[in-house]
């Protein structure tokens, strides 16, 4: 089957059999009718999140302690938010579990945006059980930094920390058992990169342990 | 005799991924002496489909039916969460009847996934009895499931901004049958186990996390409360209407596996209350909030979590103002909370770690996604 081998992990489906591999015809009408130009418009900045600064309290508080090493606290949809510089992270969270009682790290996750010079966004999401609060914190890292720790912050933080390795290549500098966690230790690549195709493998692994073509 | 003869030296046992009582493909490495467990080492990923990838790859809508299959014994669960997570990034609420109708379906599906728990952790300790009257009334869950929707298991249904079916003629007479035929059916589980001396016995004083550490570990759900932590999402940050319903947080104190057992059997009770109360005054109204066809929302973030039936169930969605989410992170209360086991079963023995596996309610499915 040439089809399901192509690769580049198209995501239009195989033509219907009968017309074997042609390409769809275009409808006439379209052909007929050329959109008419459009006016050479000013290009469009990219949208970004319409978020708006944050000020409370600990906003304040958090600013205060930390200086310069936070970039904004902003609040979008009522989330609140904090981006520091990435070495300020980890003392902003050893910060409010100590001080301010965010005592349960809920997730740490990526964002991968190969575009960006500082390529990965690293998020942080801690609540505080005392205050019933949910605050973010966020940080743009490039490829190959890598940010320290925060097992010894909260435990939690360990499997949270391999998974964004496993699936991003972001090494925690200081983590006590950096393995992959959901794919297999010797697996090649990071699935959730963004320029990893969605029907990508590691065909070595795949013909190695499962004894199979991998069909790519 | 030498002294070589008897030397007791660690022992590294392997315990899964095919298991019946690590309730999936689970792996869980065991550093034993004799039989007491020194140290653990879960093996995980046997179930990884790559969830969050195909969001990256799929539209809002499409890839509602996938949250299905992560808990896949709490499929509506999953689908409410994300549903709120789009919705939250649209800034759109769920018309008030849609809110009500979500509340009863996933007050049935708690149930049904506790039940599921129940028969099975019974039937891990050695109590064969359980899981035959469990999987009794867990039909009954979802045959009202299957006449709501055609599914039974992974269900899809809510959908973005609302419900996509109306309720079907005699969903308030079948839910109203169910609240009144379930409690009598708890007391007759609670009859099999709560004062059965062996049942106690095996569960009592066993795999004991105590509430600093849940919160060290990130550990959420029946876990947390068992451990004395007030604290459940529908109270602390009420969604989809939770405020206006009178129920409680069953809580227990020592944080051992026997009371797990009964803070999720309370937890079946006050779903019931909580469903007797919906389903007596669902409004009439629209099921489907002012949602576009295609669903775009603008270039922005939201992580927005539901009390899942093991834990905290969350969802981080960023979105590029494009049809297709940028990135979706799910965070799974089960994979979390087996991060914990380790600390649970350290110094116990090898038959508690298959008690502890089964009162943390994990589903694989969950964990690996």
């Amino acid at each position: 089957m040439a089809d399901e081998q192509k690769p580049g992990g198209s995501e239009a489906p195989s033509p219907p059999a009968g017309e074997g591999a042609k390409p769809p015809a275009k409808p006439a009408a379209d052909a007929a009718k050329p959109p008419p130009p459009k006016p050479a418009a000013p290009p469009k900045p990219p949208a970004t999140m319409a978020a708006t600064p944050w000020d409370s309290a600990l906003a304040r508080s958090v600013k205060e302690r930390f200086g310069d090493g936070i970039l904004a606290t902003s609040t979008y949809l009522g989330q609140d938010f904090v981006v520091t510089k990435p070495d300020s992270a980890m003392p902003v969270l050893e910060y409010l579990k100590l001080d301010a009682d965010f005592d349960y790290l809920v997730d740490i996750t990526a964002v991968d945006w190969p575009k960006r010079a500082e390529r990965f966004d690293l998020v942080y999401i801690v609540y505080s059980f005392p205050h019933n609060q949910r605050v973010r914190i966020k940080v743009q890292i490039a490829d190959g930094f890598e940010p320290r720790t925060a097992t010894g912050v909260h435990l939690t933080a360990n499997w949270l920390e391999r998974e964004v390795f496993d699936m991003f290549g972001i090494r925690f500098a200081g983590h006590p058992d950096l393995r992959r966690i959901l794919m297999p230790e010797d697996w090649q690549g990071y699935p959730l990169r963004k320029d990893y195709g969605i029907l990508q493998q590691d065909v070595r692994w795949v013909q190695e342990n499962l004894g199979i073509e991998s069909g790519q | 005799m030498p002294d070589t003869f008897l030397d007791s030296t660690e022992l590294i046992l392997n315990m899964g991924p095919q298991h019946p009582s690590t309730h999936g493909v689970l792996r869980v490495i065991l550093k034993l002496d004799g039989e007491k467990i020194l140290g653990t080492d879960c093996v995980i990923g046997y179930l990884h489909r790559g969830v969050e990838k195909i969001a990256e790859n799929r539209t809002y809508t499409q890839f509602n039916p996938y949250v299905d299959r992560m808990d896949y014994v709490a499929a509506v669960s999953n689908g409410l969460g994300y549903c709120l997570a789009v919705e939250k990034l649209l800034n759109v609420q769920a018309p008030p009847r849609a809110q009500v109708v979500r509340v009863i379906l996933t007050e049935l599906n708690r149930i049904a996934s506790h039940l599921l728990w129940l028969g099975t952790h019974a039937l891990d300790i050695g109590a064969i009895t359980p899981v035959f009257y469990c999987f009794r009334e867990r039909e009954e869950a979802l045959k009202i499931f299957e006449q709501y929707c055609g599914a039974r298991l992974t269900t899809h249904a809510f959908r973005i901004g609302g419900l996509q079916y109306e309720t079907y003629e005699g969903f308030e007479r079948d839910v109203k049958e169910f609240c009144e035929m379930f409690p009598p059916k708890v007391d007759e589980y609670e009859e099999l186990l709560t004062n059965n001396r062996i049942w106690a016995g095996r569960l009592k004083g066993v795999g004991i996390l105590n509430g600093d550490d849940c919160k060290e570990y990130g550990v959420t759900g029946p876990v947390l409360r068992a451990a004395g932590v007030k604290w459940d999402l529908r109270k602390a940050q009420p969604y989809s209407g939770y405020e206006q319903y009178d129920f409680e947080i069953p809580t227990r104190e020592n944080g051992d596996t026997y009371d797990r057992y009964i803070v999720r059997m309370q937890e079946m009770r006050q779903s019931v209350r909580i469903m007797e109360q919906a389903v007596e005054g669902i409004p009439a109204g629209p099921i489907m909030g002012k949602v576009g066809k295609v669903i775009k929302p603008p270039v922005g973030e939201a992580y927005v979590s539901i009390e899942a039936p093991k834990g905290e169930l969350g969802y981080y969605v960023v979105s590029d103002g494009s049809t297709q989410p940028y990135r979706v992170r799910v965070r799974p209360p089960s994979y979390i909370n087996l991060q914990a086991l380790d600390k649970m079963v350290r110094g116990a023995l090898i038959a508690d770690v298959v008690a502890v596996i089964g009162t943390l309610d994990i589903v694989l499915g969950e964990v690996d996604r």
